[in-house]
C-alpha cells in the first residue's frame, strides 16, 4: 500500500525540528532512515499528523571520538559504523554487530539512533547499547537529557523517549584497549531479526582470569537484556569452556518471550545459553589476540 | 499546526529536482509519494519494480548518491537535490548491453526477470568496490535481493563473470 496523507516537515537545524516535535507531539513522528517507518506507513500501521525529517540536519551527521567516548548523530547511517576507522578503534564491538543488521541496502539508509528508537527486542544495536552501557541523549524545548541504555529501553518497541522530544545521540563508552569483544546471533535467514543474539566485552588479568565481563542479549524478552547474573558467575574465574558453559546458563531465568511463530519459549531458553557462551568465548578470543598483538 | 510552520511546511505537493540516470528532471510531486512511484509513474522507469512496498524484497532498490536502497522505503522529496541510478544507468540499448548485463544473459543469472534490475544494479556496487569475493561471500552481498526463480547459483555465478570481465582476466576469486 501507500503511505497515508501527513504534513512533510523538513527542518535544517535541530532546534527547529525539536520546535516541531514539540508542535506537534504525539502526532508527530521522527523521520530518520525511514527502514522501519516507511514500512509502518506503506501499511498504514501508523498514521501520524506530521512527518519530521532529520535527513537535512547536517548537525547530527557527526560521529565525534573524545578520550572517553564515542559519540554518534541521530543521522548517522548504521554502514558508516562498519567503514569508520575511529569507531573500529574506539569501539570495536559495534562494526562488528552493524554487520548483523539487515541487508547492505537497509543499513545504507537506516540510522543508529533510529534503531534504538525504534527499540525492537531482538535488534542488534540496542543489545549493543545495552552490553556497552550506552547513553542516549534527548533534546526537548525545556533542554538536554541524557538516558542510560539500562532505562531507554522500556519494552517491546517501547522507550523512555517523550513524545516531545527527538534523540540527537547515542554516547558510546570508549573500550579499553585490552578487552576483547564478541558478538553472535541465530537467524533463519541472512538479514533477519535475531531469534536470539548475544554481545559480549571482557577484560582479563594478567593470569588470564575475568576482571570484567559484560554480556547483552537481543530476542529473549520485551526488551533487550543485561545478563547480570552470567557476568557475575565469571568475574575472578579463568576462561575454560566448562565455567563459560556453567555461567551461560544463568541466562535461562531471563528468557521471557513465549512461544511464537518463529521458535518457542523452550528453544529459545536453549538458543539463549548458545549465543551467551559462543560471544564470550569469542570475546575471550578476541582478548587473547589484542594481548598477543602488543 | 501554527500558521508559520502551515505556511514553510503545509503543502501536500512540492517541485523536486532529481538527477536521475546523469539527467536532471523537476517535477511536481504529492510529499507522500515514494521514491519507488515517482521512478515508475512520473519518469516511467518501470524497470524499478515493485515487490511488497515494505523494504522485504528488495526488487526496488536503486543506487541512491552511489549506493543500493530500497526506493520503496524512500519519499520522492527526500531525493530533491541528489542522484539515482536506475538500471537504464548501465545500457537502456539491447544491442549495447553493459559488460554486468552481459554476464547475467550468457550465466543465465535470471528467469522472469522481476529481481534482474535489481540484482544488477547491486553487481555494479559490488564490483565497484573493487574487492574479489568467494562464491560464498557474493550470495551474502546479494541477499537483501529475494529472487523467487533462479536458486541463486547462476546470479553468482553471474556476479563472478561479471567481475572477471570488468577486472580483466586475471581476475580469481571462486571458491
Ligand atoms: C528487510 C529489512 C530487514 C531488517 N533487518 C533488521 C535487523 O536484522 N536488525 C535490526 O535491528 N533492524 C532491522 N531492520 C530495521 C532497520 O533497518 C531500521 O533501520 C531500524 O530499525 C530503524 O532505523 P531507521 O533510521 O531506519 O529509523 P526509522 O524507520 O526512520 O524510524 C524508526 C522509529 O524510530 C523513531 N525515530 C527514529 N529516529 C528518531 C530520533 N532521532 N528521535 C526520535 N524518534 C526517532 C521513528 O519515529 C520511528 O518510530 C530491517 C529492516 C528491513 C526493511
Ligand atoms: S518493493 Fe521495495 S523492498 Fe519490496
Ligand atoms: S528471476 Fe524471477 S525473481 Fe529472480
Amino acid at each position: 500500500m501507500k503511505p497515508p496523507p501527513f504534513t512533510y516537515c523538513d527542518p535544517e537545524s535541530v532546534d527547529e525540528a525539536v520546535g516541531l516535535k514539540s508542535e506537534y507531539g504525539a502526532d508527530s513522528l521522527v523521520l530518520a532512515g525511514g527502514q522501519s517507518l516507511l514500512p509502518l506507513l506503506n501499511m498504514r500501521l501508523v498514521r501520524p499528523e506530521a512527518l519530521i525529517d532529520i535527513n537535512k540536519i547536517g548537525d547530527l551527521q557527526k560521529i565525534e571520538g573524545r578520550s572517553d567516548i564515542l559519540e554518534v548523530g541521530a543521522g548517522v547511517r548504521q554502514y558508516e559504523l562498519e567503514d569508520h576507522a575511529l569507531v573500529g578503534e574506539l569501539v570495536p564491538l559495534l562494526p562488528e554487530a552493524a554487520g548483523y543488521i539487515g541487508h547492505i541496502e537497509t543499513r545504507h539508509r537506516g540510522t543508529v539512533c533510529g534503531s534504538l528508537a525504534h527499540a525492537d527486542p531482538a535488534a542488534e544495536l540496542p543489545c549493543t547499547a545495552v552490553t556497552l552501557d550506552a547513553t542516549v541523549v534527548a533534546r526537548s524545548p525545556s533542554g538536554t537529557r541524557t538516558i542510560e541504555a539500562q532505562h531507554f529501553f522500556q519494552g517491546r518497541m517501547a522507550t523512555a523517549l517523550e513524545p516531545e522530544e527527538v534523540l540527537v545521540a547515542v554516547r558510546y563508552p570508549v573500550t579499553p584497549q585490552a578487552a576483547g569483544h564478541g558478538f553472535v546471533e541465530v537467524a533463519r535467514r541472512v538479514g533477519d531479526l535475531a531469534l536470539a543474539g548475544a554481545a559480549a566485552v571482557v577484560n582479563l588479568d594478567e593470569n588470564g582470569h575475568f576482571t570484567s565481563v559484560s554480556v547483552g542479549v537481543s530476542g529473549i524478552s520485551d526488551t533487550p537484556v543485561r545478563a547480570r547474573a552470567v557476568e557475575n558467575a565469571l568475574i575472578g574465574e579463568a576462561p575454560t569452556e566448562e565455567n563459560i558453559t556453567r555461567a551461560a546458563d544463568e541466562i535461562v531465568p531471563s528468557v521471557t518471550a513465549g512461544d511464537d511463530i518463529h521458535a518457542t519459549r523452550a528453544y529459545r531458553r536453549h538458543l539463549a545459553t548458545v549465543v551467551v557462551r559462543r560471544a564470550i568465548t569469542a570475546a575471550v578470543a578476541s582478548a587473547h589476540e589484542r594481548s598477543d598483538g602488543k | 499546526m501554527t500558521t508559520s510552520t502551515a505556511a514553510k511546511y503545509g503543502t501536500a505537493r512540492r517541485a523536486v529536482t532529481v538527477r536521475v540516470n546523469g539527467r536532471h528532471v523537476t517535477r511536481e510531486v504529492s510529499t507522500r509519494t515514494t521514491l519507488a512511484d515517482f521512478l515508475r509513474d512520473e519518469l516511467d522507469l518501470v524497470s524499478v519494480h515493485v515487490g511488497c512496498e515494505h523494504g522485504e524484497c528488495g526488487c526496488c532498490t536503486v543506487l541512491f548518491d552511489g549506493l543500493s536502497v530500497r526506493s520503496c522505503l524512500m519519499l520522492a522529496v527526500q531525493a530533491d537535490g541528489h542522484a539515482v541510478e536506475t538500471v537504464e544507468s548501465l545500457s537502456a540499448n539491447p544491442a549495447e548491453l553493459h559488460p554486468i548485463q552481459e554476464a547475467f544473459a550468457e550465466e543465465q543469472g535470471l528467469q522472469c526477470g522481476f529481481c534482474t534490475p535489481a540484482m544488477l544494479l547491486r553487481t555494479k556496487e559490488i564490483i565497484d568496490a573493487g574487492r574479489e569475493m568467494t562464491d560464498a561471500e557474493v550470495r551474502h552481498e546479494i541477499s537483501g535481493i529475494l529472487c523467487r526463480c533462479t536458486g541463486y547459483q547462476n546470479i553468482v555465478n553471474a556476479v563472478q563473470s561479471a567481475g572477471a570481465k570488468l577486472r580483466g582476466p586475471t581476475a580469481g576469486g571462486r571458491d
